[in-house]
């Protein structure tokens, strides 16, 4: 039984005083392993079993199978960077996740009890599974911080919001979570006029709004100069703990730089996973991705 | 420090609302003025018939108002709302026909005139009822709010968006256009209600009642325009436009689309009814040219002359192009529907914000 894994219950995740672990990085030839280690010591220490689980599943358009009997498991507090070539079913794999696609074979389970394959799409939001698009998809006529509102986390029915009004809470959340982004002096701008890395980070802020034990984030750096790339790994990592992270990336420089655990797909399957060093030196990898 | 002497409620406070509803108010309270007050023969009296068509522009404007208020705030484009405004006019109608008793061709004190010349007995039951004004007013929202709940549950669960919904409302806007032409339906067939005598008791043919009607017409679209505020400064109206802007995204926020949609669509068919209600009084006449899928279309034009996104930007665009229109018919009614089909693909290609646009209030909310 996993007491972390009740629906409306946080992950538990304090993080601890004292992180990183094993003291500072020799000779600071890694930057980003201090903050990795960081992170994960804020993972929790008891193994609690799977946050996520997909069991042999299987989607095919046309014949075609974009999932080919695809497992794989998210633990609390992770963050799993999956990697893999074009058409490998990364996109295919969040989309079963959130309900989009209806696999045609196997099983995907959020904590030990939720069948998410008999859930809609606004009840696995609901639930906890947060989803972050490739292409920034903010709401561009409305400001940041009615943009953060929206995703306020509650009852979202029409009457509901029709007679919702913020109460001092929700404010102060809507504040942390611009501060958490870095948004705060941009908390009255519309939207649209938002730069392309602060749009994602807005996103990403929308997705902290609902409170989600699992945030799956579709190439967040595509398209960033490298301050925002830099300031999108802090991010990310910053959260990982808290909530477990799974980050779909193209970048192998970012992926480096923030992951912890990569599993590679490739033809809609998991070729390898494990470290970044493992899975680099892997020589199925190197054949069918990092080598070409 | 001084209170304000008059404080509005925060969603008409804006600078556009309160002009939008203080020019209403004009219209409502000078139109009748000049009518009845002004002597005939003064330069500055108002003629019955540009009561009457002022009256007719208002309810227009309602009608616009409500397909601005889905196309524009949720983007669910409706070419069908003309059945909405007819059926709330059936409505209006059906008791119309009922209060002229014994003063219709053939005398009969229950049955109208169609009925009598179709050889009906009786009354069919769906038109108990309706000699009780309350009754009609109830089903001025009743029909046309219960048709768009059906349509709109299955249109939206089955998630049918953009140019494939636009085409099923037409389908609608025929299909009953269709029916309300049988005989047997029991609507007067392609004649329709006309013949009205009075309602609540005033004559509808008299100077004081057409203005009466004006005014209330122009009420109701104030209340309207309020109403429809009122959602949109709320967070559902926030949901609205994401919804307009990114449907897919609004879902995974949680949000049950299908449902706002559904509300927002069944609360714009209502005053579609009640502006078909208010105008058939006014016109004299109901019949099922109103359903012509062509209508609703119209509609659409006026909106994005005006201005889609600004609520008071689409009504003054149904005032505008209907102007038009009389003015058109009546001095070169051939070059009506090119000068139409011009000022719509002039204002898609120059204007896209329509004619408000042009004018320098930005609200923020459009």
């Amino acid at each position: 039984m996993n007491a972390n894994l009740q629906p409306g219950g946080a992950v538990a995740a304090e993080p601890r005083a004292g992180a990183p672990r094993r003291g500072a990085a020799p000779g600071g030839r890694d930057p980003w392993r201090e903050k990795r280690e960081a992170a994960a010591a804020r993972q929790p220490s008891v193994l609690t079993g799977d946050v996520l689980y997909l069991q042999q599943v299987t989607v095919s358009f046309d014949g075609f199978k974009a999932l080919d009997d695809l497992t794989l498991h998210v633990d609390p507090g992770e963050l799993l960077c999956v990697i893999g070539p074009n058409g490998a079913g990364k996109t295919t794999m969040m989309d079963v996740v959130t309900g989009k696609t209806r696999p045609d074979a196997g099983r995907v389970f959020f904590g030990n009890m939720t069948n998410l394959l008999t859930m809609s799409e606004p009840e696995i939001a609901q639930a906890g599974i947060g989803r972050k698009f490739q292409k920034p998809t903010v709401f561009d006529f409305l400001t940041v911080f009615e943009n953060l509102e929206l995703a306020l986390a509650g009852e979202k029915s029409f009457w509901r919001t029709f007679f919702a009004r913020l109460t001092p809470r929700d404010r102060e959340r809507i504040d942390e979570v611009l501060e958490t982004t870095g948004l705060a002096a941009k908390r009255d701008t519309p939207a649209g006029t938002l730069a392309h890395g602060q749009k994602q980070w807005l996103e990403i802020g929308m997705l902290l709004m609902q409170e989600p034990k699992v945030l799956l984030v579709d190439e967040p750096v595509a398209g960033m100069t490298p301050q925002e790339t830099e300031r999108t790994g802090e991010l990310l990592l910053s959260l990982a703990g808290r909530h477990s992270v799974v980050v779909v990336e193209h970048d192998m420089e970012f992926v480096r730089s923030i992951a912890r655990r990569v599993a590679v797909l490739h033809e809609g399957r998991v070729l390898a996973e494990g470290g970044m060093d493992a899975v680099q030196s892997d020589p199925r990898v190197i054949e069918v991705y990092l080598g070409a | 420090m001084k209170a304000p002497a008059l404080r509005l409620p925060a969603v008409i406070a804006d600078r556009a609302s309160v002009a939008f509803l203080a020019s209403l108010a004009v219209v409502a309270l000078v139109a009748p003025l000049l009518n009845l007050a002004v002597p005939e023969s003064s330069p500055l009296h108002l003629s019955s018939y540009a009561v009457g068509l002022i009256g007719k522009y208002l309810s227009y404007a309602l009608l616009a108002l409500a397909v601005d208020f889905i196309w524009g705030y949720c983007g669910i484009l409706s070419l069908g709302h003309a059945a909405f405004f007819a059926l709330g006019g059936y409505a209006m109608g059906m008791y119309l026909m009922r209060q002229i008793g014994t003063r219709g061709v053939y005398g009969h004190p229950v049955l109208p005139d169609f009925m009598v010349f179709l050889n009906w007995e009786e009354l069919p039951w769906f038109w108990y009822g309706f000699d009780q004004f309350w009754f009609a007013l109830v089903m001025v929202a009743l029909a046309p709010g219960a048709l768009a709940f059906v349509f709109g549950w299955l249109a939206f669960r089955s998630r049918v968006t953009g140019v494939y919904l636009s085409i099923i409302t037409q389908a609608l806007t025929y299909a009953l256009m269709l029916a309300f032409f049988r005989n047997d339906m029991g609507f007067g067939g392609n004649n329709g209600f006309t013949d009205f005598k009075d309602l609540l008791g005033f004559d509808l043919q008299s100077d004081a009642t057409r203005s009466a009607l004006l005014a209330a017409t122009a009420v109701a679209l104030g209340g309207a325009y309020w109403t429809c505020r009122a959602v949109l400064a709320s967070r559902a109206g926030r949901v609205l436009r994401a919804i307009r802007d990114a449907e897919s995204r609004t879902r995974f926020l949680g949000y049950r689309v299908q449902d706002y949609k559904l509300w927002v669509f069944v609360l714009s068919a209502v005053l579609a009814g009640v502006a078909g209600a208010l105008y058939v009084p006014q016109v004299g006449i109901i019949n099922p040219s109103e359903f012509e899928p062509i209508n609703s279309i119209e509609v659409v034009i006026w909106v994005a002359v005006g201005g889609r996104g600004t609520l008071w930007g689409a009504a003054a665009g149904a005032v505008l192009v209907n102007y038009a229109k009389t003015w058109f018919t009546g001095a070169l009614p051939d070059v009506w529907l090119y000068a139409l089909g011009a000022m719509f693909v002039g204002v898609t290609l120059f204007l896209p914000r329509g004619l408000a646009g042009l004018l320098p209030v930005r609200s923020r909310d459009a």
